[in-house]
């Protein structure tokens, strides 16, 4: 069971996101970076995965060189191969970047010999949140593709993959033919921090990097602001127990208690 | 040329998401044709759809098209749209609209934009704005395609119930071309949730964080949304540490939530959780750390450690509830 993950280099969850003077990106110089949650979830899947059916874990990621930093953090946590598609830094459209993912996808298949069974997904980025990324690239190579996973269920005799994924109305069930693609919600599971001995060999391992030529599509960017925020100032209703009078005339005013 | 939008529905309900995605097609159309397009039999959305403005309702039709599938839903749409060429699609930017969009985008070879809060039809592109990181940075972006798609990003308002009956609504049944072995993921299994209050249409979400530092910690603020009828949240801090089960987390990665009350117990507000919450009407926060950036935006806000103040205002509810029902208050 040779399983794919796409993953992306994103700003830490909670950082404070500045622009560029231009309004055209994100400032990184004073960010940290992490895979995205929802990806962290496919790597963990995927080891999960490669340890229960045997098989190799592949890390893909399309971004800037310095996104090798992300691929190394799933090499720690247990990924056997990483591959890098540096297009360098400023942001690609969705359309793009699927489309860098499936030419490097192709070139492991085709000049590597790689055959993937199950190609993994974060449902959506953290940062830009297309929601279609994962859906093109599974389109252009021919697999099914279900969303919003937070349970994988596999069954190797049959050839079949089982997801599961809560919605508004309850839990669906989807059943798809190997090989399948899925994108993945955080929540799947908890995922493992890497050992000392797993971080040793990520520092080790080579990286394979790969060149694509990609074009813009439709959908074009023409700048990123933030909305206006419009909270009056905070009243402040005491402080520790003896403000509890204060807050229940405040739940009380509400109409919730 | 028309704008076309896609209606879900569960059993007959129409998603409040959807009649506001069905506004924004009108908006676009400008004068020209509004078209709705539902997925298998139509259980008589018409005059719903005509009395908001659609002239005409396409009815993907195929044994295929049943229950639920990404991938047959969005190939049905990609024929659909290649057939009639409309300018634009607009869908609710929910979780399923979005899946058939990107499913129907990427068999069109065209682009999507998802998720936008603003969408201009100007000659030749449409001029749009996206939520990005949940609503907390704005995206201002051009698209340009024979046919336009985009999601819109769902807002408060009510689901309607469709009604059978005469509409003067033109039904147009459209059989998509899907051979036997078309590759699909199949839905095999549908669970209910049971009613209740949850956690994303709760009226009172009590929610707790790093201050609350155990999942036995989490017992008064249980207690607490008891009382208000409400439902516990928590931050991705309390779920990492495995405090409390990841369905609870509400935040960009969770589930976000727009109550008419949110409490905030010892969580720090780290965008993360942020975009979860600032849907709430009203917030109370409640921290040892005054300047935490979530005491900074709540509406309200308590100094202190969330062990003694949310016990003292479960008692202080309880002590009011024992008065005005004429018993003799507990000493406290």
């Amino acid at each position: 069971m040779n399983v794919l993950v796409c993953v992306k280099r994103v700003p830490g969850t909670g950082s404070t996101i500045l622009l560029t003077d231009d309004g055209m990106d994100v400032d990184t110089r004073h960010l940290g970076f992490t895979i995205g949650p929802h990806e962290e979830c496919a790597v963990e899947e995927a080891i999960r995965i490669a340890a229960d059916h045997g098989g190799q874990v592949t890390v893909l990621t399309v971004g800037p060189a310095e996104a090798a930093e992300q691929l190394r953090d799933a090499l720690s946590m247990g990924a056997d191969h990483a591959v890098l598609v540096d297009t360098g830094p400023g942001e690609l459209d969705p359309e793009a970047t699927a489309d860098a993912l499936v030419q490097a996808v192709r070139q492991l298949q085709d000049e590597a010999g790689a055959r993937f069974d199950l190609v993994l997904f974060g449902n959506e980025s953290a940062d830009a949140g297309h929601y279609q990324v994962g859906v093109r690239v599974a389109c252009e190579l021919g697999l099914p593709m279900v969303g919003g996973v937070k349970g994988v269920e596999l069954d190797t005799d049959a050839g079949t993959v089982r997801w599961r994924r809560p919605v508004a109305a309850g839990v669906e069930v989807y059943e798809s033919s190997l090989p399948a693609a899925a994108g993945v919600a955080e929540g799947l599971n908890l995922p493992r921090y890497p050992s000392m001995r797993g971080r040793l060999r990520a520092m080790k391992a080579v990286i394979t990097t790969l060149h694509v030529d990609v074009a813009p599509s439709g959908l074009r960017k023409t700048g990123l602001r933030r909305p206006a925020e419009e909270r009056p100032a905070t009243v402040v209703l005491g402080s520790g127990a003896d403000s509890a009078g204060a807050v229940v005339d405040v739940l009380e005013e509400l109409g919730v208690a | 040329m028309s704008v076309f939008t896609i209606i879900e529905h569960d059993d007959g309900v129409v998603p409040a998401a959807c009649l506001q995605a069905l506004t924004i097609a009108g908006e676009l159309a400008a004068g020209d044709t509004v078209e709705a397009v539902v997925f298998g039999p139509d259980p008589g959305l018409g005059s719903v759809l005509a009395a908001n403005g659609v002239t005409t309702l396409h009815v993907v039709d195929h044994e295929l098209v049943t229950d639920y599938s990404p991938e047959i839903y969005g190939e049905s749409l990609a024929q659909l749209l290649k057939q009639a060429g409309p300018a634009g699609v607009v869908a609710a930017g929910t979780d399923r609209g979005n899946e058939i969009m990107a499913q129907a985008a990427a068999r069109s070879r065209l682009p999507l934009a998802t998720n936008c809060v603003a969408v201009t039809a100007d000659p030749g592109a449409w001029t749009l704005t996206r939520a990005r990181v949940g609503g907390l940075l704005l995206e201002d972006a051009e698209l340009t395609a024979s046919t336009k798609l985009v999601t819109v990003v769902p807002g408060p308002g009510d689901d309607v119930s469709a009604s059978p009956g005469a509409s003067g609504l033109l039904t147009q049944t459209f059989v998509p071309d899907l051979a036997a072995d078309f590759v699909h993921s199949r839905l095999v299994e549908r669970t209910e949730r049971g009613s209740g209050v949850t956690l994303a249409t709760a009226r009172v979400v009590v929610s707790g964080g790093r201050g609350v530092g155990s999942s036995e910690g989490f017992a008064p603020l249980e207690e607490l949304a008891d009382l208000l009828g409400g439902a516990v949240g928590c931050s991705r801090v309390a779920t990492s540490n495995g405090w409390r089960p990841h369905s609870d987390q509400v935040g960009q990665t969770g589930t976000k939530v727009s109550p008419e009350l949110y409490i905030a117990c010892g969580i720090s507000g780290a965008t993360q959780h942020w975009v979860g919450c600032m849907g709430a009407k009203t917030i109370l926060a409640i921290n040892t750390d005054p300047e935490a950036p979530m005491v900074t935006r709540a509406t309200y806000a308590v100094t202190g450690d969330v062990h003694e103040v949310v016990p003292a205002v479960v008692a202080e509810i309880r002590r009011r509830a024992d008065i005005r029902a004429g018993r003799r208050p507990a000493l406290a």
